[in-house]
């Protein structure tokens, strides 16, 4: 398996992380949600548990706006990388702790100084908050105790209190001084799951699990639908869907995944004679049976991964006829982006690599040489109407339904393939 | 008879066997086949790069199987060599690299590359500043082995790597790592490595099989075309039921590697220390050495003589890296220590494996003591 935050290459952190003792992390814009932020650091605490549950050794501690975590010495890269991101942490600060004295203070200020070792004409500057007021010396104070056996040691360094390139600031608290300097930007956005839950189609590509990660980072929980057409596309797709979503897991611990047969209804649309119309017929279709799993959910909306115009179901006359034949929110966090920029977003999360596989969904399948950009809602609602079975189609698509429990170190896989452990003996490795 | 050429062949773990037996008879299907067997198979495939990886602390992807260490070494120079000649056409080996280094190194040279043999010092270890020396802008390629195959020396990877990405960042630095898995850490990173090359048979795993670590971002040049396994980089129908072995023979030895190192050290010691009390004989490994290779000379004797006598004694033995010592001429690693011809002509190498004991050595000791004594009236008699 891959490990989890390092295939999300929100990696790269500075030097100050080479020594730090504690690792500072802030909270989003969430804490302006005044009634309800108890609830999202209650949720925010639980998701960093969840992602230090690898590091035993790690103490953690939650103050206002903040948690702390207190490495005991285990790897601050690691951990850094991935706690960047979990949703509603605003940025990671590096720290090196001193105890509240004066003199440990000098020493480990000059200590992490040869830590980051600036280069020389670096411009700098000391910021010491005095959060306990009984330390015996006063911040502007500190501020000139702190600062001048730094620039003696280091002569390169360049004064500039407006914008400094190395701000080094000391925090000084009663327990503790903490000492610092990077600010690190991680994820934000919301604690998981504290909008609410909503159901992603998932198709495989490269657009739905961005659209899924997107709205885990806006703080809803979600649940992945599949659609896949047996025989007409491979058990390889369907496993690429599932690896897919256990990347999205390492964003949230556990994800359920929804596998819908879809074989029968889609070739129901086959023989109807109106070829251009069978993708905005499958789409509406798809729309149906993922309304049907959002209710058993209770979930209140569908996510997908549409970007406006960029194939022909996604074009705004598309968009309104699909749409219709749902009554949730329909949710397309991606349909006002460029493709480049889903493309960019698709790699950092770590699920581009999959995603370009070049396994057949279902939607590729059945593909008319010039499928309708235009399609009439009359007609389509026509169509509907007089096909055969339509309803009960859609139903024993609903009912005969596989969900799986994904989780970022599982081997879950759906009951038609069980009993291939038995032929995959992880007593062989 | 007992068996002291680990360092040329171990015998497979009993569970890699196991594996091998259960997984032919399972999954013969072709991993490339559209069909749920073939997919399967592919699936040991991929969990057995995962397994390999986790080893070696890198990405699965970043695992090829190749057919043994001489195609990964192959392919590591010669591959990296075709894909970057617009870099240059210089490359850097030692003169202490096994023959599939050495030779692809030899055969490119006939392809116009320039190549620098840096030679060891008289212990047999590779100074950094020659290397740093020798280093280019055109330089596309090191190669440099981790622990010597014929008498264990072992090479300062980590200084070397740094060098290298100090003067020219973008050569690309390969290790080969047959003789050093089973003994030390695999410190990729440390080293700055780019390839890898490792072989399990070595490892009490499958023979057919080999492990090339390639860092992400290096394209090789494939040397065998005709289908996109291993990505593309080494067609050929992947050896299923092997390389699932060979993760397997990986992990174990990785697992048993501190306590073995810490059981065979003193015999090799002791061995060690014998053989500087023989008049006769003159040692080639030093202390520091690989813990699992011990290497002597009979100078006046040829080795093969030397190593047949042993067998009629009882004593497996090693004249050199098995790989050319069925040729006569004196040992090349040798002769490049400085030694004389004498000496590099009458090497014998013994290399330990799990099953040895202390009694053991004390037997191999005295059939040492036994040889010299029946050969001594021949004794440099090749020069007449």
């Amino acid at each position: 398996m891959m490990k989890p935050m390092e295939s999300a290459a929100f990696a790269a952190a500075g030097n100050s992380a080479d020594n730090a003792d504690l690792l500072l992390l802030r909270f989003g814009e969430f804490m302006l949600k005044g009634k309800n932020r108890a609830r999202f650091e209650k949720r925010i605490l639980r998701h960093v548990k969840e992602m230090l549950i690898p590091y035993p050794k790690v103490q953690l501690t939650k103050d206002f706006g903040r948690i702390y975590v207190e490495l005991n010495g285990e790897p601050a890269k690691e951990l850094l990388g991935a706690l960047k991101n979990v949703f509603g942490i605003a940025s990671i600060s590096p720290v090196k702790v001193a105890k509240s004295e004066l003199e440990d203070i000098l020493a480990v200020s000059a200590h992490f100084l040869a830590i980051i070792a600036p280069a020389p004409g670096t411009t700098f500057k000391v910021n010491v908050r005095r959060v306990w007021k009984d330390f015996p010396h006063g911040s502007l104070e500190m501020n000139k105790l702190v600062s001048t056996p730094l620039l003696q040691g280091y002569s390169g360094l360049i004064v500039d209190v407006n914008t400094p390139q190395l701000e080094l600031r000391v925090e000084i608290r009663q327990a503790q001084t903490y000492i610092f300097c990077e600010n690190i930007s991680a994820v934000g956005g919301f604690p998981l799951g504290t909008n609410g839950k909503a159901m992603l189609l998932l198709s495989g590509g490269i657009d739905s699990p961005v659209a899924g990660w997107s709205s885990m980072r806006r703080g809803l929980e979600v649940e992945c639908i599949h659609f896949y057409s047996y025989p007409y596309t491979s058990e390889l797709a369907r496993q690429k869907v599932i690896d897919l979503t256990r990347v999205l897991s390492q964003y949230a611990g556990v994800i359920k995944l929804h596998l819908v047969p879809f074989t029968e209804v889609q070739t129901s649309f086959t023989g109807i004679g109106q070829d251009n119309l069978i993708i905005t017929l499958m789409r509406r279709a798809m729309l149906r049976i993922a309304t049907s799993l959002a209710e058993k959910e209770e979930a209140l909306a569908l996510v997908t991964g549409e970007s406006l115009g960029q194939v022909a179901s996604q074009t705004l006359p598309s968009m309104n006829v699909i749409g219709r034949a749902t009554l949730l929110p329909l949710l397309r966090p991606l349909v006002m982006m460029d493709k480049s920029d889903i493309v960019e977003l698709s790699k950092k999360i770590g699920t581009y690599d999959l995603s370009i596989l070049p396994y057949e969904d279902c939607c590729t399948l059945f593909v008319p040489k010039s499928p309708s950009t235009n399609p009439n809602l009359r007609i389509i609602d026509k169509i509907e109407a007089t096909l055969p079975n339509y309803s009960s189609l859609l139903s024993a698509a609903v009912a005969l339904t596989e969900t799986l429990e994904i989780t970022p170190y599982g081997n879950e896989r759906p009951e038609s393939e069980a009993g291939s452990e038995e032929r995959m003996k992880e007593e062989w490795f | 008879m007992l068996y002291w050429d680990y360092a040329a062949a171990a015998p497979p773990y009993d569970e890699v066997m196991q594996t091998m037996e259960q997984i032919m008879k399972l999954h013969y299907a072709n991993p490339s086949s559209l069909h749920r067997a073939g997919t399967e198979a592919g699936k040991l495939i991929s969990r057995a790069r995962e397994v390999c990886a986790g080893v070696l602390s890198v990405r699965p992807e970043e695992i090829f199987f190749t057919s043994g260490a001489t195609e990964c070494n192959n392919l590591a120079i010669k591959g990296a060599a075709l894909q970057y000649a617009g870099r240059g056409r210089h490359i850097i080996t030692t003169e202490l690299e096994h023959p599939s280094v050495y030779e692809s190194c030899l055969q490119l040279q006939k392809m116009g590359w320039e190549i620098t043999f840096i030679p060891p010092d008289h212990t047999g270890i590779i100074d950094p500043s020659l290397l740093a020396a020798a280093l280019r802008r055109d330089t596309v390629l090191v190669s440099v082995m981790h622990v010597n195959n014929e008498i264990g020396t072992v090479q300062p990877l980590q200084e070397i790597g740094r060098i290298i990405k100090e003067i020219n960042p973008r050569t690309l630095f390969h290790v080969d790592g047959v003789q050093g898995i089973g003994t030390f850490v695999s410190s990729l990173q440390e080293w700055g490595a780019d390839l890898y090359s490792l072989s399990p048979h070595k490892i009490r795993g499958p023979r057919g099989v080999g492990i090339l670590y390639v860092r992400q971002g290096i394209t090789l040049f494939p040397l065998l075309t005709g289908g996109s396994h291993e990505g593309g980089v080494r067609a050929g129908t992947e050896n299923v039921a092997a390389i699932v072995a060979s993760a397997k023979a990986l992990r174990m030895t990785n697992e048993r590697r501190e306590e073995y190192v810490a059981r065979i050290l003193p015999l090799r010691n002791h061995l060690l220390q014998f053989l500087r009390t023989v008049p006769e004989l003159t040692v080639n490994s030093s202390d520091n050495g690989a813990p699992h290779i011990v290497h002597f000379s009979y100078p006046g004797m040829k080795g093969e003589v030397m190593a047949r006598k042993l067998e009629e004694l009882g004593m497996v033995v090693s004249t050199r890296s098995a790989c050319s010592s069925k040729h006569s001429e004196p040992s090349r690693v040798l002769l490049a220590m400085g030694k004389d011809t004498a000496t590099a002509e009458g090497g014998i190498r013994i290399s330990f494996g799990d099953v040895h004991t202390l009694k053991d050595v004390e037997a191999l000791e005295q059939a040492i003591l036994r040889a010299i004594k029946d050969l001594k009236p021949a004794e440099g008699g090749r020069k007449q």
